[in-house]
């Protein structure tokens, strides 16, 4: 067994604990705590690929800034413990078979023996260099779009959630 | 050495988590959380992928991939406050009138 090898699944088991913590706890703070756990073992697991750029990117933007939003607005809203009804014992009898039967039919037909290749440590180079060369020379208009969506996004959030008296052009 | 498959595998469950996650959460919040979660999983096998083909270009879509959750996570959470203003709970079985 080699270090690459349990590197990963000791990244891959913080992953798969974070992810089953998510969906066990009752409470979202510890929901939100434990998909921070998930972030941070996938940053290691991009790590692992070579891909150092991405995984730095991933624990700025992911772990950092969308986790800081979720924590705020829970702690906002004072989100206690979600309480048991009719229809949270439905959904878990109908989400945890479909979400077996999926996992089983992927895993299925991921383990075929085609086409799965060794991935060595480190595979993909992904210096910030090359990556500014591609994102700002070949994907320089989806990059653009982006801003503009991004520029949707704050309009939407500001208007959302500002207090329905201070919208203009708004009778309460 | 670790096989391509082991990655596809854990993008897979937690995918599949995330999927789990929508169908079985009552809290709107924690089911937006799941749907980071799916991201998440889906960023993971741009990444292997892009790694197993040598291509650059599966790791540039994960900054796009990011980009859109950022943007969705922005969004959605004002949206989050906006029903809890109104509605006075977070709880998606309670929320299930479009007028108030």
């Amino acid at each position: 067994m080699s270090f690459h090898l349990i590197l990963f699944l000791a990244f891959a088991a913080v992953c798969v604990g974070g992810a089953v913590n998510l969906l066990v706890q009752r409470h979202p703070i510890n929901s939100a705590l434990s998909l921070i756990a998930v972030m941070g073992a996938l940053s290691g697991e991009y790590l692992l690929l070579g891909a150092e750029f991405v995984a730095a990117v991933q624990v700025i933007v992911y772990a950092g800034a969308i986790m800081v939003l979720f924590v705020f607005v829970i702690m906002l809203l004072n989100a206690g413990v979600e309480e048991q009804t009719k229809g949270s014992r439905i959904a878990i009898l109908l989400g945890v078979p479909g979400v077996l039967i999926v996992s089983v039919l992927v895993a299925w037909v991921v383990l075929q023996p085609s086409g799965t290749a060794d991935v060595a440590i480190g595979a993909l180079p992904g210096p910030p260099n090359e990556i500014a060369q591609l994102l700002f020379h070949n994907f320089l208009l989806p990059f653009e779009v982006t801003s503009i969506l991004i520029l949707i996004a704050i309009m939407g959030a500001v208007v959302l959630a500002s207090k329905p008296e201070a919208r203009p052009g708004k009778a309460e | 050495m670790v096989p391509l498959s082991y990655y596809l595998l854990l993008s897979a469950f937690l995918f599949s988590c995330g999927v789990a996650g929508f169908l079985i959460k009552r809290n709107i919040i924690t089911i937006f959380m799941s749907i980071e979660l799916m991201l998440n999983g889906v960023n993971l096998s741009f990444v292997a992928f892009a790694a197993h083909w040598h291509a650059l270009a599966g790791q540039i879509f994960v900054f796009f991939v990011m980009v859109v959750a950022a943007a969705e996570a922005a969004v959605g959470l004002a949206i989050i406050i906006a029903v809890y203003r109104t509605r006075e709970t977070l709880n998606v079985d309670q929320v299930n009138l479009l007028k108030l």
